[in-house]
């Protein structure tokens, strides 16, 4: 990737503009007036830019980089791996990536290894219309749950190479969320009985093998702990950075279920929890809401619990959001490129397709553009539908009638009770769960 | 060896040694590049510090002490030796069996080759597939309950069946049997039928002839397949992960969710721990027999 890329004045609307134009067709974007330079050029050399966004497979999805490729005009290849994966590969071989797919705690350490370049609000032609979770880390006039990393707190830093994240709102953003959710728990509710609002539910006895929870060390965890405070075990101070003694009663009450036989299964895939929901292996889970989604797909009943935080603090949803950055490496032309790509994200077309199957785009005034009424009613405003709703892949999974679980957008991110995180106990945390699971 | 050296004329010795130098030299070279260098950076990383954000190219043994110091590591050592055990026996057991059938059973050498090969075409699909295929029938809802249920010998599901060590070593067994029955067929191939002729001519009965005849001939085999089971075994992370259903850890695994928060140079200690550790068992199973004696010399 050493092409020629000579240092060129940074993308002017006008050239944004060019680049859509290029992308409908050379000709016309030549016909285009407003735009001076050399358009059938301009057009050549982007053509040639292959842009390597590489991340999560729920966030870095390859239908919606071949629409990008489609509307823009230049290659966008995409690339799979799991979160540590990922960040091992963008802070090892940071050249061999362009738009590294990020969640708040992976941009903390990839911002604080100089990996990045901030990604300049003004070149975000969407910006203002951005959720305030994500800008403010406010909504609806509510502070939104500071407890692990959410994305404001590790959203900003002052300068365009600066290598520490600061507090408030800045000009440089270390990465551009994406797709977001607010997670909680899934269950069968043909094979449960009374619909499941609350965490513990994980851990009652009434569900004794038939429970499973996720097995991502440091999301697990969290599962974990909202279930806990749901118990009335503890109150944590913060879920998402405990301290060495929250940990330990956190730990020792998952050793003491999985002693008592609660847990028929732990999962790390989302394949798997679709299998282990749809095989009927367990009741009720730790889950996403795409996997919701799949098990609907399959034609099984499955729910995805409400867990709306109560008026003592207890329940809650645990969010996570995944975005985009900018690698240092990034410059001249394929900088540009970089620009117009996160900007097509904020275009509607993705936010359409996540919020098909239960995520949501940070902007969803585009989505809805892209959308049915009846669906964005469905999916952003928690309204009955009034047809048929389809997955993201045409699959019918929700009845006309039917409501979304857990209502709309603004009732989720109103109760969000903390988010994905790396703890500072992080290295004791791990090996405490991993003498959960070989307990 | 210097002495020797010399310009044009090299002896007729010196030139053989060469010779195998030069034989020697491409394995070396794919060795160090691949094997040596790697191994090095792994040890190097496991002596850092670290923190959240970096790994700090500075010395210290804590890692070693973590790991060390941890009952994690011992209650996952513990895991992995009662999986291996247990692996290890069903695999000798039914790759001796397999094998025994093979050499001794099957009278057209030509038809024992084809049933061996036959041996190895699962092995054609890959590992994961091979595991996962044990999952609908091991299930809650599997074709074993459902059978079971529907034949009303049990009222309700097995559910030792799956997610547990029982499945685990299954999958093992059904994935590992092979690395067992190639050398043990190799080492019986290589038993002189005239030694079965001899034991019964001297009055041996059919249990005698396997127990001290067949059983020290094929040591040597044994040995190899019990290497190849017990370090697949004991290195495996992903057949525990998926079989256990998530509900065992193993030792690699427990390395694996050290990287999966940057934690390598935690990991690099346990890795070399562990490597320390399958060396000295590989070492300890090599001085029950000399593996190179029975099959380079003996014969």
């Amino acid at each position: 990737m050493t092409d020629d890329q000579t240092p060129k004045p940074s993308a002017s609307p006008t050239r944004r503009a060019l680049l859509r134009g290029a992308a409908a067709a050379v000709g016309a974007a030549a016909g285009s007036g407003a735009i001076t330079g050399f358009p059938t050029i301009w057009a050549q050399e982007i053509k040639d830019i292959t842009l390597r966004h590489i991340g999560v497979s729920y966030s870095v999805v390859q239908a919606i980089g071949d629409q990008a490729a489609k509307d823009l005009g230049f290659k966008v290849s995409m690339q799979n791996l799991d979160t540590s994966t990922a960040i091992t590969r963008f802070i090892t071989q940071p050249t061999s990536v362009d738009i590294p797919d990020l969640e708040g705690w992976q941009s903390k350490v990839a911002v604080a290894r100089g990996i990045l370049q901030g990604i300049d609000v003004k070149k975000i032609k969407e910006f203002d219309n951005i959720l305030p979770i994500f800008t403010k880390g406010e909504y609806d006039g509510k502070k939104v749950s500071r407890q692990g990393i959410s994305p404001y707190e590790a959203m900003y830093i002052d300068s365009k190479d600066s290598t520490k994240i600061v507090e408030g709102v800045h000009d440089w953003m270390t990465f551009l969320p994406q797709v977001y959710n607010a997670d909680s728990i899934g269950y069968r509710p043909d094979l449960v009985g009374d619909p499941i609002t609350q965490w513990k539910m994980l851990l009652d006895p009434k569900f004794k093998g038939k429970s499973a929870i996720l097995d991502v060390p440091n999301i697990g965890i969290m599962d974990a702990a909202l279930a806990l405070e749901s118990r009335g075990d503890i109150v944590y101070k913060n879920k998402g950075n405990m301290t060495r003694a929250e940990i330990d009663v956190t730990i020792n009450a998952l050793i003491d279920a999985k002693k008592k036989g609660q847990f028929r299964a732990t999962w790390t895939t989302f394949e798997q929890s679709v299998e282990l929901m749809a095989a009927g292996e367990v009741t009720v889970q730790s889950m996403w809401s795409p996997a919701v989604t799949a098990v609907l797909a399959k034609g099984i009943p499955c729910t995805y619990a409400p867990v709306n935080v109560r008026p003592d603090g207890k329940e809650g949803y645990r969010g996570w959001c995944n975005g985009m950055g900018l690698m240092r490496h990034l410059s001249g032309k394929k900088l540009d490129a970089a620009y117009e790509y996160l900007n097509w994200y904020y275009g509607g077309w993705q936010g359409a397709f996540v919020a098909r199957h239960g995520y949501y785009s940070p902007v969803p005034s585009t989505a809805e553009k892209f959308m049915s009424a009846n669906e964005y009613a469905y999916w952003y405003s928690g309204k009955p539908a009034t047809d048929v709703i389809k997955d993201p892949y045409g699959a019918p999974i929700a009845k006309a009638g039917s409501v979304r679980d857990g209502g709309s957008l603004v009732e989720r991110f109103t109760n969000i009770s903390c988010w994905n995180t790396v703890m500072d106990e992080n290295q004791y945390m791990i090996q405490r769960w991993n003498e959960f699971k070989s307990a | 060896m210097a002495a020797t050296v010399r310009k044009p004329g090299l002896s007729p010795i010196m030139s053989a040694r060469l010779k195998s130098f030069a034989l020697v030299l491409p394995l070396a070279l794919v060795l160090l590049v691949f094997v040596v260098v790697p191994l090095a950076v792994v040890l190097a990383v496991s002596v850092f510090r670290y923190d959240n954000f970096e790994v700090i190219p500075a010395f210290t043994f804590e890692n070693y002490q973590s790991v060390l110091s941890s009952h994690l590591t011992l209650s996952l050592y513990l895991t992995m030796l009662k999986l291996a055990a247990m692996t290890w026996i069903c695999t000798l057991l039914i790759g001796y069996s397999v094998a025994a059938f093979l050499v001794f059973h099957v009278r057209s050498r030509l038809v024992a080759i084809g049933l061996f090969l036959l041996c190895t075409v699962p092995f054609w699909t890959s590992n994961v597939i091979r595991m996962i295929s044990w999952l609908p029938l091991l299930g809650k809802q599997g074709v074993i309950n459902q059978a079971l249920m529907a034949s009303g010998l049990i009222q309700e599901p097995l559910q030792f069946l799956l997610f547990s060590d029982f499945s685990v070593v299954v999958s093992y067994v059904h994935l590992f049997t092979i690395f067992m029955i190639v050398p043990i067929f190799n080492a019986m191939s290589r038993i002189d039928r005239s030694l079965f002729e001899a034991a019964h001519d001297a009055g041996a009965a059919r249990w005698q002839t396997v127990l001290w005849v067949v059983l020290p001939l094929t040591k040597s085999g044994i040995v190899l397949g019990s290497i190849f089971v017990v370090t697949l075994v004991m290195g495996d992370f992903y057949v525990v992960k998926v079989m256990s259903g998530g509900t065992d850890a193993s030792v690699v695994s427990a390395m694996y969710d050290d990287i999966s928060t940057l934690l390598f140079p935690h990991a690099a200690a346990s890795a070399a721990v562990l490597m320390i550790i399958l060396t000295a068992m590989v070492a300890a199973i090599l001085r029950l027999v000399d593996v190179r004696k029975e099959l380079v010399s003996g014969r």
